[in-house]
């Protein structure tokens, strides 16, 4: 696994784009910091790039390569090498240049100006969204054998998490507004990984106070031991969950 | 002629200054009580370092008493400590602990009933239930005190510096933390607070009903339970206060009810949950006050009207403005929005377009709470920017025609 | 070595591959021949365990190949078009498989060497010309000592010199009693390198005997003239069956 690992690492971490990435976010963050000096604002808006940006780059970058490297894994299956190995040695080669590309990027600005609880919980949840979307840019890549066609299904989970998932649930929250809705709210938040990780954000970065009641009982959720478990494992399952269920296909797949 | 006036000239001056008496356990007067009752008017208690446990203190002489290096006056969890009901009494330099917790008497540390032209002056109160408590009396000074108390909820504390029917008082340079309300005024008119700093008390910063014509200004209030009330009054003067970090589901800088006919000017607003809160208010002014992160900056109910807002800087905040009706009756204009996207064609510093401090998903959470978790995400970005190109649902009159394009700057102005 | 029972590969509607059985055995070498899309390359990949067939098992030394791997061990693959990480030298390229074969096992750097790859370890994958790919996926192919070799269109794209490198090195794996499966439409080629033929038209097996049954069943003295008469004589029966 190691074996397979370190090359396709060390392939990805050649490939200009993963520089650029990384060049784009440092300069991104490094610029925000430059223009305000309030550490807490900056954060809000790297928040942005985090929700939006991050997981539109794993998505599509992973999909690309995975397409990329088609036949770089087929030469490694047809070595003595198990198919999970090199499956999930792609996956870990991706997720972790990403991941590095996305700590360097911000993390190094933010060392430089200060980091603080607000800016580890950024690199976290940028991480953590990072790795949900190359699990599920591995799932669209399994789907279908036409690289377009999976660049569009990873552009449709990304679209849907990022937007339309919202709507529905406005569109929800808004037709069955008499009831009482914070416990099914917070069920459905568990569904869309931006939407968790934009709350664990935005409870961190202590703006929750505005929220009103409803506000308070969430961060009373979020901000419980219970509650960082559970969102942490509900994480952890966006991340788990589509690979596994890709690593079966792949198994299954004719290359 | 010139002889016989100065006579009762100097007579007084012998009253007023008096004898002065020290107290302490090194000298022939060992008890404030023993020097209370050997005193006559225009006295000077002069009570030296020690602790004083003497239960409840009653005063009813025009005395002055100063304390030489805060000795320690003790009400051993049980007294109120001093009961003063006598006119021109100065009380200064004490430390005062520990009175006694009760739910039906408000026990305090100094209590002061139906007198006039008192000062108390540069005291020291330390878990207290209240600090400085004064009912019906007129004309007092309330200075550079300082009270502290660590409650751990409402019910188990009384205020700091408390005033009921009063007239002509002046609060200055107090600072109070830890009590129930900081400073608590009711029926309290033509009073004057001033320079005091209030923080960490567990309801409000200030809490004022009922109290007409009175002036605050320059105060702080940070990090009150719910910030600052000011309720069912008019002709109020608020100027230049600090309302910091009042942080909290029900929280908010500053909570206006029911007022009429008042001055909201160049007060910062700062990191609180709700910049300024109203409800049933009308014809306020409110003007060269700073907005900067605030959840919200303002949330006006529908209810007021009247109120004007102009040239008031509004900067990071989540909200700059909320109301839940439709009509809006209050004047906006002249302010500077850091939300602000228009331009200025004409370089008159003032934006050609106007700007619309309400957002739709502003009044989406105004309607449905449970909405607020979609907050700073993709779809109500797009919501937002949507609603700015075509307005559809947010109130079509409520807008600044002349926003400005530079913030102002209070402080060179001043 | 290897047999292949009743496979059948169905790509959606499309068969690719129907009821195929073959038994492959060392020492023998066979030439893989049919029109493109006859299910040359699925059959291999089958092999391979790169595609999995719809029904049916393939044997490797006795054992299904089934959820195994190890066997590919067993086994040299030199695919039709070779891709590579593109930003990896040639030379880092030989080290990954080495590396992922495990150090312990010696390697043949006789193509390498042959084909002065070692020249070039420093270029990188999305620099070479289609012809020195195909050597760097010669190389690899034979870079470790197996049982099996699996060569899918060898020869093609390289230059005739190479060419002759190559062959010269399969015909000496063939003397030492290996399994050589080769695919070419180069049939001149196919007549020097193997022994028997293995003829498939859309997904079926249509001929699996030696080169010399076929050329003696076509009386022909040449491969590819036997083998197109072979083709007219299918044709043939079939337009005949037909009416």
């Amino acid at each position: 696994m190691t074996r397979v690992l370190k090359y396709i690492l060390y392939d990805i971490l050649r490939t200009r784009f993963i520089l650029l990435y990384t060049a784009f976010l440092f300069i991104s963050t490094f610029g925000l910091y430059q223009l305000d000096s309030d550490a807490g604002k900056v954060v809000l808006s790297l928040l942005n790039i985090v929700l939006m940006v991050v997981p539109l780059v794993s998505i599509v970058f992973s999909t690309i390569h995975f397409f990329n490297s088609y036949e770089f894994i087929e030469l490694m299956l047809a070595q003595p090498v198990k198919r999970s190995t090199v499956f999930l040695g792609e996956y870990m080669g991706v997720a972790c240049s990403l991941c590095a590309a996305f700590v360097t990027g911000v993390g190094v600005p933010m060392l430089l100006f200060g980091i603080n609880a607000n800016a580890l919980t950024m690199l976290y949840t940028g991480v953590t969204l990072t790795l949900v979307f190359v699990s599920l840019a591995f799932l669209s890549s399994v789907l279908t054998r036409d690289k377009a066609k999976a660049i569009g299904i990873a552009l449709l989970f990304w679209l849907y998490f990022s937007l339309i998932y919202d709507g529905l649930l406005l569109w929800v929250v808004y037709s069955f507004s008499d009831y009482p809705l914070e416990k099914i709210t917070l069920v459905l938040i568990a569904f869309n990984p931006v939407d968790l990780a934009r709350i664990i954000m935005l409870l961190q970065l202590d703006i929750s106070a505005l929220m009103g009641f409803t506000g308070a009982f969430y961060q009373e959720f979020f901000g419980s031991y219970l509650g960082m478990v559970l969102s942490t494992l509900v994480l952890f399952i966006w991340i788990v969950l589509p690979i596994a269920l890709a690593q079966r296909i792949f198994n299954r797949k004719d290359l | 002629m010139k002889k016989l006036l100065v006579i009762p000239f100097l007579c007084t001056c012998l009253i007023s200054f008096g004898t002065a008496i020290p107290v302490g356990s090194t000298h022939a007067v060992k008890t404030i009580k023993q020097a209370i009752e050997k005193a006559s008017h225009g006295d000077t208690l002069i009570i030296y370092p020690g602790v004083y446990r003497e239960g409840n203190i009653v005063l009813e002489k025009r005395l002055t008493i100063i304390g030489k290096d805060y000795p320690v006056v003790d009400g051993e969890n049980k007294y109120e400590i001093f009961t003063i009901h006598a006119d021109h009494v100065t009380v200064s330099g004490l430390k005062f602990i520990n009175t006694g917790v009760a739910s039906i008497n408000d026990l305090a540390a100094i209590k002061v009933l139906e007198s006039n032209d008192l000062r108390v002056q540069n005291n020291k109160f330390e878990n207290t239930f209240f600090g400085i408590y004064f009912a019906n009396s007129t004309n007092c000074r309330v200075e550079g005190n300082e009270l502290k108390s660590d409650a751990e909820s409402e019910h188990q504390i009384g205020n700091g510096i408390h005033l009921w029917k009063c007239e002509h008082m002046t609060l200055d340079n107090n600072r109070i933390s830890g009590h129930r309300d900081g400073i608590y005024f009711e029926f309290v008119t033509e009073s004057l607070i001033t320079n005091n700093y209030s923080e960490g008390n567990m309801r409000y910063g200030l809490h004022f009903m009922f109290s007409h014509n009175d002036e605050y200004r320059n105060n702080t209030f940070i990090n009150n339970g719910a910030g600052v009330a000011v309720m069912y009054t008019k002709g109020v003067k608020m100027i230049g206060n600090t309302f910091e970090h009042n942080w909290g589901p029900s929280a908010y800088g500053l909570l206006l009810k029911d007022i009429r006919d008042s001055f909201v000017t160049g007060n910062i607003f700062k990191k609180n949950s709700v910049g300024i809160f109203m409800e049933g208010s009308s014809r306020i002014d409110f003007k060269e006050n700073t907005f900067s992160e605030n959840g919200y900056a303002v949330r006006l109910q529908a209810s007021c009207d009247d109120n004007v807002f102009e040239r008031n800087n509004f900067s990071a905040n989540t909200f700059d403005l909320v109301t839940n009706g439709t009509l809006v009756l209050n004047t906006i204009n002249h302010n500077y929005w850091d939300h602000y996207e228009g331009y200025d064609l004409n370089h008159d510093a003032v934006g050609d377009v106007p700007y619309r401090p309400v957002s739709l998903y502003g009044m989406v959470i105004e309607h449905m709470p449970s909405a607020v978790l979609l907050w700073r995400s993709f779809f109500v970005f797009l919501m937002d920017r949507a609603e700015k190109a075509v307005p559809a649902i947010t109130p079509d009159n409520l807008k600044d025609n002349s926003p400005a394009m530079n913030p102002y700057d209070f402080h060179k102005a001043n | 070595m290897i047999s292949i029972k009743q496979i059948d590969k169905k790509f959606g509607k499309l068969t690719a591959l129907e009821n195929v059985s073959l038994e492959l055995q060392t020492g023998k070498s066979y030439a893989l021949v049919g029109p493109n899309g006859s299910g040359k390359t699925t059959l291999i990949k089958s092999i391979l365990g790169l595609v999995i067939p719809t029904s049916g098992d393939i044997l490797f030394s006795e054992k299904s190949i089934r959820h195994d791997w190890k066997y590919r061990d067993k086994i040299g693959y030199m695919p039709q078009i070779g891709h590579y990480p593109e930003n990896m030298s040639i030379g880092q390229l030989f080290d990954m498989m080495k590396n992922i074969r495990g150090e312990n096992q010696r390697s043949d750097e006789e193509l390498i060497d042959a084909f002065k790859l070692y020249k070039m370890y420093d270029k990188r994958m999305h620099a070479l010309s289609g012809g020195t790919r195909q050597k760097v996926s010669a190389a690899l192919a034979f870079l470790f000592p197996a049982p099996v070799y699996i060569l899918d269109e060898p020869t093609a794209g390289l230059d005739p010199i190479s060419t002759e490198i190559l062959k010269e090195k399969i015909i000496h794996e063939r003397r030492m009693n290996k399994l050589l499966m080769i695919t070419s439409h180069i049939l001149s080629d196919l007549e020097e390198l193997t022994s028997s033929m293995v003829y498939m038209f859309e997904g079926k097996v249509h001929f699996n005997n030696t080169i010399e049954q076929l050329k003696h069943e076509t009386n022909e003295v040449k491969l590819s003239k036997a083998l197109t008469t072979f083709i007219r004589q299918k044709e043939l029966v079939a337009s005949v069956s037909e009416v």
